[in-house]
Order: C-alpha cells, then structure tokens, then sequence
C-alpha cells in the first residue's frame, strides 16, 4: 500500500459553500434540488439554490450567529434544512444534523453537548421536543422552524420562521453582504465542515468533528471512483443525521453537481422513487429485502402465464445476468434473450421498482443475502457494496464495477490505506478520517494512534487472489478454537440467517475444539411450507421437532458448512452439531436486545445444559426452560431435543499441512 | 369564568378568538308523524367555536345536524344564519351558504381515487359550463388547476399525500374518515359538520383525528359542530356543548359547567334505585 500523495484543491473547491458558489456558476441552470410538494415536483436550479443559501446566510447573520457556532437541524430531508447547513457553514457556524426520531431526552443530551446556540426544526413537533428540554438544555437561544403550520399561538420571542429570517436576511443585503463574504471566504478545508453523533449503542453518542478536507477529498475520490456525473440524481430519504446522507446529498452532490431530490413525506418514499427514477442510489439491505418480498408476493398472485414467464426468465437471467453486468462476454444468443427478457420482464419489474436508469447503487451497514443481492445484480441493476463508518467520512472500501461480489465489502477506496492487524482487526487511514471526537479527547486517542490510523472495531481479512476485503464479524466477538484457528460466530450465523427458515442461529466454539449451533426456524416460513405439504403441527415446539423440519434444516447447515470450509481461514467454524431450539429466543426473556440482536453470554448461560449435550455424545437432551409471556407472567416449557450431526467438509490446506 | 354569553364573542384560553353568533336555532321542533324527534331546541353557534352535541343513543343529535345540514325541515321553529332568516333549502343550496359536512357512515365514492373525492367538494367553486368542461378549454381547464391547489393544500394539511392516488375502497376506515374530512374541507365551508368523526376508531385514529379537528379549527378558523359518543373527546375538544336527550335540550355550555350539570349526569350514567 502507498503513501497517497497530498491531494491539491483549487480554493474554489476548499469548503461547501465555495463548491456552492462555483456550481452556481458552472451549472446556474441545472437543477440542484427537488421537492415534491403538493403533489407536484418543485425545483431549484444552482443558482437559485445560491439564491436561496445566501438569503438563509445573511438571515443567520442578522440573528447575530457567530464563528464556530454550533446549529442543530433537525427533520426530515428537505431541501430547505440541507440549505440550513450550508448557509450555517457560510458564516463560519457547524451544522449538527440530528436523528428527527430521537426521543426528548436523547435530543437534550446532544444539544447540551455541543452547546447548540441555534435549532433549525422541520416542523412543530421538533419545535415541540426542543421545547421540552429547553429547561434543561439553557445553549439554545433561537428555535427556526421551517413549516409554519400549528406554529401560530407559540411564543415568538426566542423564535423565528426561516422564511422570515430569510426575508430579514434579504432585506439586510447591504449592511451585511460584506460580512458574509469575508467569512465564507475565510474557510479553508481545515475547519470543521460537520459534526455527526454517532449513535450510541455503546454508551453516550459522541460527536464526530468532520473538517471540510475530509468531506471535500472524500467526496471527490468517490465520485470519481463511480463516475459521477452532473447530471446524475438521487433521492435524499435516509436520515441527515447520518453520515452517508452527509456524503451523498452534500459532499458528492455539491462536489460533481448532481440533483438531490426529497420525497414529500416519508410514506410516500416508495411512489417517488418511481417518479424520479434516481440514476444513484443507497439503500441498507433491508429495504431491497423488502422491495424483492413485495415483487415475490406480487408474483404468487399473478395468472399462471404471467408468473411462468417470469420464472422462466428470472432463472435465466440469474445465469448470464450478473455476468453481462461485469462485462463478460456470454454469447450472442444468451444477449439476444436477455434483451428478450429485458422486453418482457426486466425493464417493466424496474420501472416498477423505480430502479430502471440506475447506474450506480450501493448497499451497507449489514451483511445482504447473495440471493437478495443477486436478484438485483441479475436485473442489470449494478448493485455493490461498501464498508464504511462515520468516523471515515463513509469510505473504506467498495466494488469497483466488474468486481462485485455478495461476500467482499471490495477494496480499499482510492486514498485510503487498510491494514489488518494481528488479532485480525481492519484498521485505516485516509483523508477521510475524522478530526477527533468533540470535546473527547480520550475516546479521540484510543480510536485514532498518532499516526492516524483507526480501529474500526470489525474483524476481517483481505482475501488472496482478488485483494478485496471481506468482513467476518465485531472484533470483540472473534475468537480462537482450542486449535488456534479463527473463530467468527456471526460470520456463520449470517450464513444460516440467509436461508428464509432459519430466523436466528446462535453458534458456540470459541476454546473448544469444534463448533455447535443452535437453530430457530422462521415460524412463517416454515409454517407455510408445511401449510403447503400438510403437515399438522400444533405450536411452534411441535413445527420445530419435526423430522422433516430437520431434515430440511439439516441440509441448511451442511450447505453452509461447505461454503465455510472455502474460506481456508474460517473452515474451523463449520457446525458439527446442531440442535433446532423449542422457543423462539425472545427480547422479554432477556436473550435479544430489543433492536433483535442475540445476547450470546445470556444464551450461553441459559441453556448450558444444552451446549453440554452437544459437546457429548448424546443424540437427544430433555430440557425445562422457563419462558416469561407476554403479560409477565412465566411458565416452563418442557422438550426433549434431538440433536443432529452434520456433515463437515474437509479443509484441504490443513490436511495438507499436517 | 369566560363570559360566553356576550354578543361581541371573546378570547379563549389558548388564544383563539371567537366571534358573534353565526347561526342561532330558535325553538326548532321536528317531528316524524307522531314521533318527536327535537323538541323546541334553541341554541346558538358562534364563529370560529367548535361547538359539541351529544346524548345518548336516539337523542337526536344527528336529526339536529340534518336539521342544519338542510336535509330535514323542521315544523316549528326557525334558522337564522347570518342574521337571516334562512327559507326553506335544499341541501346542495344549504351546502353553497358555506356550510359543509361528513357523515356517520362514510359516504365516500368508494371506486374512485382520494384526489378525485375530495375534487367532488370543489364543485360549488366550479364555474365552467358543460361545453367547457367537456372539450377542456378556456375556463374549465384554469378552473381545475386553481381547484387541485386548493386540495393539494388540504392533502398536505391531513398528510393524506401517500394514498393521493389510491382509490378510496383499499383504504383502512380511519383513512377513509380523514377523507371525508378533506372532502368537507374542500368545500372551504365557514360551518363545519362533522357526525360522529371519532366512531368505531382505535385510540391512535381518535388521536390523529382529534388532533385535524383543532388544526382546522385553528389554521382556517373554520367554525366546526360535531357530534361524538366519546365524552373524553367532546370534553377536550369543544369550547361550547350542548346536551340532548329523548329530542329535548338538557345542558348548554362550556364542557366544565355540562359536566356538573345534575340532569347531564342522570341521562348520562342513570340515577341510583334505592
């Protein structure tokens, strides 16, 4: 890995409002921003958007805002609060963007924090919730609320609608253009351009200081890196608080010029996807889970024609689809059916799904199912993944096209070094990273080493031949098996938890000599399976002990234990043994979090006797198990579990070592 | 206590003015053949107040809104509505003196889109002849788009915008009362009725809807009427309420006094038999 050489910017292009006034310049007639309101698609061009900023600017002046300032922006995406914050960083003040569902008491925390002089809500509701801490939280000086509606009868005092500063900020033009001009000229891409929270799952969430280098350099290289063009446009409907909507509707939109469009509420997001057909796109996995679900069910019920030749082509398509996306060569016939289907079923699925002109989409944050991946690989839709994290202004690495594979998070983004570290945690370094932790300096240098580089908290490793980086599971989770091999509980999970009937696994082996696991179907898709067989079961217990059901997930487990045993690193972790669990593990007993995430310790502790009989040679274990339902009250539950043995697939490095 | 009584009006509690007496029922009796469904009512309903009716069951709380409403013409007594004595109406004429309404059972076109009913509530505001409207020329085809605006303001103002284009009869109930709504308040009436707009919702609709209510009645200043069975609604929600029961009037005025009202409580929860 290189040393990347300083990037050079022209000053033009040294913070968010210069890149403003340079695309008011460059693309004055272009459409910067869209709005769907009242039904109809309301657009601002660049120009009209410096318009606009500049007035807010001068507005923000007026009410007296200071350099370093810190302004919260609170709603959801409209064009109007994403022009807050660049009309905050014109007068040398630091957007805070914060999540709009973030209860009271998690909003007070951060307002406090990082002394928010000034609160830009979207509506009263968030006015509302400012209110209410305002005891607490004695920073705030003035509340500005975008949509007027209910906001009569509150007190003015303290308060303002933005459409009023901005018409104060018009009418002070003279008094006050010089001031703004010097100060938007005083920025350079040292200062801060944003600071994020991070979202506290650990502890209290700490404010990410993010400069204009970082934001500015990233942006460029992984626009360039996509090809990002002016002309591009996306929909802004991930929360502003987060730093990848930082990154996609500010940095890389202001950086090469492309549209951001807001849908008119957050229900309607579906229906304005369509409308706009972005042509670059985000979304977690779960959304494109959700979206293929929908086509799925959609399909059940179509006329048997219409779902033949779906299958028909949805099968082909999985075969030559992702390849004529990488730009392999497939054959004239296969083209020439593929263009077929393109006719019949691929074109008008994606116009459906308002992914027709997608050129770019990427997914994160989770590990995506191959099959869900797939599918929309198979479309033609150029769906990739990347790894990121806040405090990397979003990039690490990602796919270049061509390259795109469901397991790798791909390579290291341009100007971003990645090492892995003995115990197998991925650290980077890039232009990207994070200025420091805002007013904490101690969790500041325990993620960042003098050098600059920064523990991600993720296990991982580069992968021989390709170099693309794939992600195993959270470094504290990692461990070793009595043999000294890796072992990555989640990564396997991750791998059953693709399989629609497997709904959570839990897999234990870290200092033992082989790994075992506990299986939960998925009541509902098992369910309808054996609807669909009639099969009688009586409860969930009953459905869950059943031979066939066994069977099934017997086949799961060994599939999975093939593809393990690829992975020259990860074969130790292939499953030996496995039993299919009697309840499904729940939050109210303690051994889910609320956000459904498993509580390894507390399973473990829990169903000791279980992990035992797995590790013996028994081939079944009688178990009482105490439940708590859904009114507090607690009963037992009592099974005998048959335990099964899957077949493991040889390791062939090892075998050939020893 | 707030003098309610005056004739200039006053200013209530959380500051909304309210103005002299819009519409006043003097001594209405309405009788079905031998059934006496009103009783010699009066009553008077101010601007800008949101003025409660309620009873039990057969009360005849919603012949009194047919009675305002047009739909039913009473054998005694009179309506004065903006200081005149009004004659003798249809309900569509009653419906272009400004006075607007929903209904205990939805009466929505069920085949047809949300946009599409409540443009039926624009219909007064439409001028264009049938010529017009059919080759879509000239006044017809202004009229529409100054007729969409108006509704896509109330369609953002109910935050109805995702199932603008969903027809009507794939919508879940409390979906569909927020729909009638919007098409009542299309109409930009100066009185609004709504019967029952709370019935057969769970406690999250009642909440959104009660909610609408005091949105409208606050942001437009449109004088609203209802009638509802939630006693815990009624209370919250109006300034003024006026109590009937077997047709007759038993209580009239602001929900704390008609909550203390001995009769109230009697026709309400029953007198003990010892």
């Amino acid at each position: 890995m290189t040393v990347t050489p300083e990037i050079k910017l022209a000053p033009e292009e040294s913070s968010i409002p210069a890149l403003l006034a340079r695309n008011a310049r460059r693309f004055g007639m272009q459409t910067a921003y869209r709005e769907k309101e009242f039904g109809i698609w309301q657009s601002w061009t660049w120009a009209e958007t410096h318009a606009e900023v500049r007035a807010m600017a001068l507005g923000f002046l007026a009410l007296g805002m200071a350099r370093g300032d810190y302004v919260a922006i609170i709603g959801r995406n409209r064009p109007a609060l994403y022009w807050a914050m660049v009309a905050a960083q014109s007068v040398g003040a630091v957007p805070v963007p914060l999540y709009q569902d973030a209860v009271a008491e998690e909003m007070a925390y951060v307002l406090d924090h990082c002394g928010a002089r000034y609160v830009v809500c979207g509506d009263q509701e968030q006015v509302d919730k400012v209110l209410e801490v305002q005891e607490k939280v004695t920073c705030i000086e003035e509340i500005l609320y975008l949509d007027k509606r209910g906001m009569r009868k509150y007190d003015h005092s303290h308060m303002n609608w933005l459409e009023d500063v901005m018409r104060e900020g018009r009418a002070a033009e003279t008094r006050l253009s010089g001031e703004l001009e010097r100060r938007t000229a005083e920025l350079t891409l040292d200062h801060t351009c944003v600071m994020l929270y991070t979202s506290g799952t650990t502890g209290k969430p700490k404010g990410v200081v993010l400069s204009n280098r970082n934001i500015i350099v990233t942006s460029k290289n992984s626009s360039e890196f996509d090809d990002l063009r002016p002309g591009d446009e996306i929909l802004a409907y991930l929360p502003m608080a987060w730093v990848g909507d930082f990154i996609f509707a500010i940095g890389q939109a202001y950086w090469t010029g492309f549209c951001v469009n807001c849908p008119e509420s957050a229900q309607t997001m579906l229906t304005d996807l369509r409308e706009i057909g972005p042509t670059y796109y985000f979304a977690p996995p779960r959304v494109f889970e959700n979206m293929l679900t929908t086509v799925m069910i959609r399909m059940e019920d179509a006329s048997p024609l219409k779902r033949r030749i779906f299958n028909h082509f949805m099968g082909f398509a999985r075969v030559v689809g992702p390849r004529l996306l990488d730009g392999r060569d497939v054959g004239l016939g296969s083209k020439l059916k593929y263009g077929l289907g393109d006719l019949l079923v691929y074109g008008p699925l994606k116009d459906t799904l308002g992914l027709r002109r997608i050129r770019v989409a990427y997914t994160a944050g989770e590990a995506i199912g191959p099959e869900i991946f797939d599918f929309y690989r198979s479309l033609g839709i150029n769906l990739k993944q990347l790894y990121g994290q806040t405090e990397a202004s979003v990039f690490i690495t990602q796919q270049p096209d061509g390259e795109v594979r469901s397991d790798t998070v791909g390579v290291p983004s341009p100007g971003v070094e990645v090492r892995i570290a003995d115990t197998g945690e991925v650290y980077y370094r890039s232009p990207g990273t994070f200025e420091s932790y805002y007013k904490n300096a101690e969790s500041t240098a325990s993620t960042k080493d003098p050098e600059g580089w920064v523990a991600t908290g993720d296990a991982g490793f580069f992968e021989e031949g390709s170099g693309h980086l794939r992600i195993i599971d959270r470094a504290k989770d990692v461990g070793k098996m009595a043999d000294g091999r890796m072992f990555a509980p989640k990564y396997v999970e991750n791998k059953l938890k693709f399989f629609p009937n497997i709904l959570e696994a839990v897999v234990f082996g870290n200092s033992r000599d082989r790994c075992v696991a506990f299986i939960n179907i998925d009541l509902a898709a098992v369910g309808s399976w054996a609807e669909r067989n009639n099969i009688a079961y009586s409860s969930y217990q009953e459905l869950a002990g059943l031979k066939r059901v066994l069977d099934t997930i017997q086949e799961h487990v060994e599939q999975v234990n093939e593809s393990v045993a690829q992975d020259a690193m990860l074969a130790g972790c292939q499953i030996h043994r496995f039993l299919v669990l009697h309840k499904e593990l729940d939050a109210d007993d303690g051994e889910m979090t609320r956000t459904r995430k498993v509580r390894r310790r507390i399973v473990e502790e829990k169903f000791a006797d279980l992990i035992d009989a797995l590790y013996s040679d028994k081939d079944s274990i009688y178990t009482e198990t105490e439940v708590t339902y859904e009114d507090g009250r607690k009963g037992k539950l009592k099974a005998t579990l048959e335990i099964r043995d899957a077949k493991v697939f040889g390791d062939a490095r090892r075998m050939a070592a020893e | 206590m707030l003098d309610t009584q005056s004739d200039e009006g006053y200013v209530t509690a959380d500051g909304r003015k309210i103005g002299g007496v819009a519409m006043e029922m003097k001594n209405i009796t309405l009788r079905f053949g031998g059934v006496i469904a009103i009783k010699d009512i009066s009553f008077d309903i101010r601007w800008g107040e949101v003025r409660a009716i309620i009873g039990p069951n057969g009360a005849g709380k919603s012949s009194m809104l047919n009675v305002i409403s047009g739909f039913y013409h009473p054998q005694e007594g009179e309506v004065i509505y903006k200081g005149y004595r009004r004659p003798k109406m249809r309900p569509y004429q009653v419906a272009r003196t400004g006075i607007a309404r929903t209904f205990q059972n939805i009466a929505l076109f069920e085949g047809m889109s949300v946009l599409d009913n409540i443009m039926t509530g624009r219909l007064h505001h439409m001028k264009a002849n049938l010529l017009q409207q059919a080759l879509w020329w000239g006044k017809a085809n202004r009229e529409e788009q100054e007729n969409r605006e108006k509704v896509e303001k109330i369609i953002d103002f109910l935050e109805i915008q995702h199932i603008r284009k969903t027809p009507v009869a794939r919508l879940p109930y409390g979906l569909k009362k927020r729909v009638e709504l919007a098409r009542a308040l299309a109409a930009e009436p100066s009185i609004l009725l709504l019967d029952e707009p709370m019935a057969g919702m769970n406690v999250e609709e009642k909440e959104d809807m009660c909610r609408f209510i005091l949105d409208v009645n606050d942001e437009f200043g449109t004088t609203t009427v209802l009638i509802e069975h939630d006693m815990g609604v009624v209370m919250d929600l109006s300034d003024r309420v006026v109590v009937m029961d077997y047709g007759r009037k038993i209580g009239d005025g602001t929900p704390e006094e008609v909550r203390n009202n001995e009769e109230v409580i009697k026709a309400y929860l029953g007198v003990a038999h010892d």
